[in-house]
């Protein structure tokens, strides 16, 4: 069987883990993130959860717990979203031409560069998950050992999926953008509304009809229920808001991450197939 | 390159045409390269050099014509020639944030050369253009030489019957030109069949077994440089008078005079016999124009002069009566 994508994938990660400073800030920025905002905005919600009334015998649990999943969630969006961008350099000053008259298929190009997504999406996620144990976060709460492996794999399963998806996007518009500047333009546009409207930070049932008809075609939105499942749990309460994921729900959510992520990748074919080089 | 039977084409092109919108890259050209020589396309800057090449190495999408590579079709059987090629290409095509050693590695991965043998070309190509030293230094970090060292190891990791280098001493300084010349020897004489472009005389001069002149997307002439240079004649005299605008008329009438073409140095004059004898002629008919001469300079003609004679502005068509070494052969439309 080819495994040039593993090729790929070798060399992406090499200039990941060789610049330190980037490197560093990559993981620290998902950290600032939960202490800082988590911390500010948790003060503030906390009190605002204790105002609603919920089922008697139910607890809320704490917003920076809510809000943990979601910082996960933009993680992973923001980390993908500019994974097409190293395509640019290839192009520009790197090794693009090489691969492509090389006798590799050029699909190993993204399924390569997918990976690498996919790997630092992980890297991430599990950095935030610890760092927000020890913040507080009340993650994998009533779970024995067994059951916490089985829900951290259920969270890299969805947080693989939704970053190898936002890599293809990515890369498909990297293929045709001749610049970084460009490509950093349209990056900064589309993660903002990706980002808002989304349940990360609070709850998208009080959203005007428009923005929830948008935040139903929003990959986040499918990430977040993912994470929120196996983190802390098929039922709980949080800002008010009962919160329940049926088996139903968490296929739902996985089937429109999967084939956001097919189409995605077909997507970043058609760029590679026709891309130019100067 | 007598006895045409034995001498096996490895590089047959016939008929190729590219245009990019109106432009009109390549215009109609056919050759062929034989296995086993160095062959060179010099041309000046826009000729079509490195379209040709990037529609040979599947860069480019063939639009117009056939050609072969080994016997398999560019247009057809890509992925074979694709194998069966190594390329160095006119710009710099490496990552500035990789070692010399990924580079190769990464090359020989995606080639998929088996670890082992992977290991041992490395070593042994490192060796062949001397950057042992520099295996775990990042590109960033080389000289403009040895990234082209780099690339051209690079192009032979597959062993491949035919290694295409565009350019590949452009803007390097002079020792490293040579030594890079003496690497390209070196892999020719061990089997390798070379294409190369270039638009320095010299380089293509000194390594090309032919010559294929190309400008403005076509080909006008093919010959070993020695039958190029000798194809204009016996000498090349420069001469620079009080008014070259009127001495050029004046120099037409001198019979064995037979291609009179403008250049840096002057006028520079293909006489069809020696020179020497040729210059007391120049010197009477210049004096009865009433103009001085300012100098006059004999040599054997050189790749550059070939070049003018063949890419240059004509200033006279060829005239009729005169002693033409290879009929045929100079001017080109
Ligand atoms: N991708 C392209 N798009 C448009 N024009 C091009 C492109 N590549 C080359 N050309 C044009 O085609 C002509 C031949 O270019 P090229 O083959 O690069 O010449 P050379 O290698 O001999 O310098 C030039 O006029 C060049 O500007
Ligand atoms: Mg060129």
């Amino acid at each position: 069987m080819r495994n040039e994508f593993l090729t790929v994938y070798w060399k992406e990660m090499i200039k990941f883990f060789r610049f330190k400073s980037l490197l560093i800030t990559s993981l620290l920025q998902p950290a600032l993130w939960m202490g800082f905002f988590g911390i500010a905005m948790s003060s503030n919600f906390d009190r605002l959860s204790a105002m609603y009334s919920i089922s008697p015998g139910m607890e809320q649990i704490g917003y920076l717990t809510f809000m943990g999943a979601g910082v996960i969630a933009m993680t992973a969006l923001f980390t993908s979203l500019y994974g097409g961008m190293s395509l640019i350099f290839d192009k520009n000053f790197g090794l693009m031409k090489e691969m492509i008259v090389s006798p590799m298929p050029r699909s190993h190009i993204i399924i390569g560069l997918g990976l690498s997504g996919l790997t630092k999406g992980f890297i991430q996620s599990m950095i935030i998950m610890v760092f927000g144990v020890f913040m507080g976060v009340e993650f994998f709460s009533a779970l024995d050992p067994f059951g916490i492996i089985i829900s951290i794999l259920g969270i890299l399963v969805f947080v693989g999926t939704f970053s190898s998806g936002f890599v293809f996007l990515s890369a498909g518009i990297a293929l045709r953008l001749e610049t970084h500047e460009g490509m950093q333009a349209i990056m900064t546009l589309l993660s903002m509304p990706l980002f808002f409207v989304s349940n990360a930070l609070y709850p998208v049932d009080a959203f005007p009809a428009a923005l929830k008809a948008l935040s139903i075609v929003n990959p986040l939105t499918y990430l977040i229920n993912g994470i929120r499942c196996f983190a802390i749990g098929p039922d709980f309460y949080a800002l008010g808001k009962h919160y329940a994921y049926t088996a139903e729900v968490i296929s739902i959510s996985y089937t429109a991450l999967l084939i956001f992520a097919v189409i995605a990748f077909a997507f970043a074919m058609n760029s590679i197939r026709n891309v130019k080089i100067n | 390159m007598a006895g045409d039977n034995v001498i096996k084409k490895i590089i047959e092109v016939r008929d190729l045409k590219h245009n990019f919108g109106d432009l009109q890259a390549v215009d109609n050209i056919s050759f062929e390269v034989y296995d086993g020589e160095i062959f060179s396309f010099l041309g000046p800057n826009g000729a079509g050099k490195s379209t040709t090449i990037n529609i040979l190495i599947t860069l480019l999408k063939l639009q117009e014509g056939i050609a072969t590579i080994a016997g398999n079709n560019v247009q057809r059987d890509p992925a074979a020639i694709r194998k069966s090629i190594g390329i160095v290409f006119q710009n710099e095509v490496l990552d500035r944030d990789l070692t010399v050693w990924e580079i190769l590695e990464f090359h020989g991965r995606i080639y998929q050369i088996p670890k082992n043998e992977r290991k041992e070309i490395i070593e042994e190509l490192l060796n062949v253009v001397d950057l042992e030293q520099k295996r775990d230094t990042r590109i960033k970090y080389l000289s403009g030489g040895m990234k082209r060292r780099l690339e051209i190891a690079r192009g032979l990791m597959t062993r491949p019957k035919v290694l295409f280098l565009d350019e590949p001493t452009v803007g390097l300084d002079p020792q490293t030109r040579l030594k890079i010349w003496d690497y390209i020897r070196d892999i020719n004489d061990s089997g390798t069949t070379i294409f190369l472009t270039t638009h320095y005389m010299d380089e293509a001069d000194h390594l090309s077994d032919r010559i294929g002149i190309i400008d403005k997307g076509k080909i006008i002439t093919i010959d070993s440089p020695d039958q190029l240079k000798n194809s204009l004649g016996r000498d090349v005299i420069y001469v620079n008078t009080s008014d070259n605008e009127k001495a050029k008329p004046l120099l037409e009438k001198i019979t064995s005079i037979y291609d009179i073409s403008e250049s840096v140095k002057g006028i520079a004059l293909l006489t069809a016999m020696d020179g020497t004898m040729v210059m007391p002629s120049i010197l009477d008919v210049i004096k009865e124009g009433g103009l001085e001469i300012i100098s006059i300079n004999l040599k054997k003609p050189t790749m550059d002069d070939v070049f003018v004679h063949y890419t240059g502005k004509e200033i006279r068509n060829e005239p009729t009566d005169k002693v033409h070494p290879r009929p045929g052969h100079h001017g080109r439309r």
